[in-house]
């Protein structure tokens, strides 16, 4: 390792520090992912997005602590009152007197939480599928791709309405439902991706080691797609917020006292002619968020595979 | 040659379809009928014989198995039965009423979402990488990333409420009641095509094709226009299989703020009254048009890509 590093080290201590510094320590490291990550940096879109989400995540998690109010407080003295400093209700309040700003830093726990926690199990449920696909092969990966077809021709839509209106408004569901809805895009190219991943040679040597099936999935295949899953959960993070969103503002998603964007952006469009401003902050809040994620996720998909740009 | 083979390949994927409807008809019909409560449950509690007669009279006595089995032979003869909510119409009355009001605004929707997207991505393609490419393309993010119910509401106050050029809402076929529920369908679909348009026309721009094309000293709008447009729009083509479905069935959320008296609202009310054959009858309408359109994208695909050649086996 040293003799292979030492010819590299003195051109790249000029230009970078820090790619020599990350080329001493392991070389084979520094070409996918740092590389990647210096694709990233250079991408500003990706960058700025990520700075504001960074600060957004820091208002969503500290503000409502640090904030006069309370999210479900009632001030009669003021309802329905535009944005103003006097009052302390720098976003204004809604028609029964909660401060708006409270109620959309509150709601955003709630839409970012279900953007975590519905990502996380469609990349439970899409990895797993499709690595146990792909790695298999043959008729096991012929009858699985075969009902992700089916299910992917399905409205899905359709049937997030018909759960919720079906076992109620419970939270737990909305992540369930809305995560078991996007599984099927990431269950497709983690399978792509394994098919390529199963012949090559340390899977073999692996093979040939005499590890089983189930351990070179879990040691070998899957950590060995991380990067294309990365991308793809930026991806499905904004997608997913959007759904429930869509859902909170049918009525259909989290309720009263809680909150969301969604259901924030409903109210205010009940009563936007007398009080614009209950509408135009949440929306605003939602947008950026949506926005930068998908900035994040075209700069990583660019960074880590600067071939596919859609 | 060619001809066959496209034919056969028509026919093997018009039997696809049959599973994946049946599919979505089993787990619509099952899922709906596993909610608590029935179309029967009102705030006025039935006395008992009238309740007998009425779930009699929709069979829904009898097993549940046996009522799944009377609904798919029932549906295959394109009958959706009455709707439980409102007396006096059959579903199909219904989906006949609500259909033509939703494919107005979804079809014109889809419409001017082709034109536009696949205008605003050549150019972007054209000056890759400048600033018109940059602000185009970061406008059209901002398309998808705004969500429909906020923008519906934004172009009311806008449009309706201050400037009152627009009705605010409410439905009679006049184009002026038209343009706002268009354009808030329109504006995702047109961010979405013009990113693939951009894209693929990048890609297609670097191809020897193209190269040849100019080298011959064509001019660079009929190099566009015959040689690189066609292979450039096929992403488009696929993407608009399922939006266009997704468009002309009626979107629940423009449909809701514009009070426009289309399909998709008919689903949500039917699915909260628990009226499962107005439930099923839309699905299984949405099922179809969904199919069926996916089905015409696959044969324009076909004949758009030269590369494709369907005799060949797979």
């Amino acid at each position: 390792m040293n003799i292979e590093a030492k010819p590299r080290s003195p051109e790249l201590s000029v230009e970078d520090p820090f790619a020599a510094a990350f080329a001493e320590e392991d070389v084979r490291g520094r070409s996918l992912w740092v590389d990647a990550w210096h694709r990233l940096l250079k991408n500003r879109a990706a960058v700025v997005s990520g700075v504001i989400m960074a600060i957004m995540l820091l208002m969503v998690v500290v503000g409502p602590m640090v904030l006069p109010w309370e999210g479900d407080f009632t001030d009669w003295d003021n309802t329905s009152s535009p944005p103003s400093l006097e009052t302390k209700h720098w976003f204004g309040t809604d028609a029964v007197g909660r401060d708006i700003l409270v109620r959309t830093l509150e709601g955003g726990r709630i839409s970012l939480l279900v953007g975590l926690v519905a990502t996380l199990v469609s990349l439970v449920i899409g990895v797993t599928y499709g690595a146990i696909a792909g790695y298999y092969g043959g008729m096991t990966d012929r009858v699985m791709m075969r009902v992700v077809d089916i299910v992917y021709a399905l409205p899905f839509m359709f049937f997030v309405i018909l759960l919720m209106v079906v076992f109620g408004r419970n939270i737990v569901l909305i992540f369930v439902a809305i995560g078991a809805v996007n599984w099927l895009d990431m269950a497709r190219i983690v399978r792509g991706q394994t098919l390529s991943l199963k012949n090559t040679e340390f899977i073999e040597a692996a093979r040939a080691c005499g590890v089983d099936h189930h351990s070179i999935i879990r040691r070998h295949i899957v950590p060995n797609l991380l990067g294309v899953v990365m991308v793809y959960v930026t991806l499905t993070i904004p997608q997913v917020i959007l759904v429930e969103s869509f859902l909170s503002f049918l009525g259909l998603g989290v309720q009263e006292p809680m909150s969301s964007w969604g259901a924030l952006v409903n109210d205010g469009a009940q009563d936007m002619e007398s009080a614009p401003w209950t509408l135009v902050f949440p929306a605003a809040f939602l947008t950026v968020t949506l926005y930068c994620f998908n900035y994040i996720g075209d700069g990583m998909r660019d960074a880590l595979d600067p071939k596919d740009h859609l | 040659m060619r001809q066959e083979g496209l034919l056969r390949h028509a026919a093997v994927r018009l039997l696809g379809l049959i599973p994946t409807l049946l599919v979505l008809i089993t787990i619509a019909f099952f899922l709906i009928r596993m909610a608590p409560g029935g179309p029967f449950d009102g705030e006025k509690v039935l006395p008992p014989e009238i309740r007998a007669n009425l779930d009699a009279n929709y069979h829904l006595d009898e097993p549940l198995l046996q009522q799944y089995f009377r609904y798919l032979g029932q549906i295959i003869t394109g009958d959706f039965g009455p709707s439980f909510q409102y007396k006096d119409w059959t579903v199909n009355e219904l989906i006949a009423q609500g259909f033509p009001v939703s494919a107005t605004v979804g079809g014109l929707a889809m419409l001017l979402a082709f034109v536009l997207g696949t205008l605003i991505g050549t150019v972007a393609a054209l000056r890759q990488n400048t600033a018109v490419d940059y602000s185009v393309m970061g406008v059209a993010m901002l398309g998808i990333s705004i969500p429909n119910f906020v923008v519906a509401p934004l172009l009311i106050l806008g449009l309706a409420v201050y400037a009152g050029w627009l009705p605010a809402g409410g439905w009679d076929w006049s184009w002026q009641r038209m343009i706002l529920p268009v354009i808030t369908l329109a504006l995702p679909a047109i961010a979405y095509i013009a990113r693939l348009t951009r894209g693929s026309m990048i890609e297609v721009l670097h191809s020897n094709y193209i190269r040849t094309a100019r080298a011959k000293g064509l001019p660079e709008s009929l190099v566009i226009r015959r040689h690189a447009f066609k292979p450039a729009i096929l992403p488009v083509i696929s993407y608009m299989g399922p939006a266009t479905a997704a468009l002309i069935t009626g979107s629940v959320v423009v449909e809701r703020i514009y009070s426009i008296p289309g399909l998709g609202s008919y689903f949500v009310q039917g699915a909260l009254n628990r009226d499962y054959t107005l439930v099923m009858g839309v699905v299984v309408f949405y099922g179809v048009v969904i199919v069926v359109l996916n089905f015409i994208v696959d044969l324009l695909y076909a004949w758009l890509n030269p590369r494709i050649r369907y005799s060949e086996a797979p």
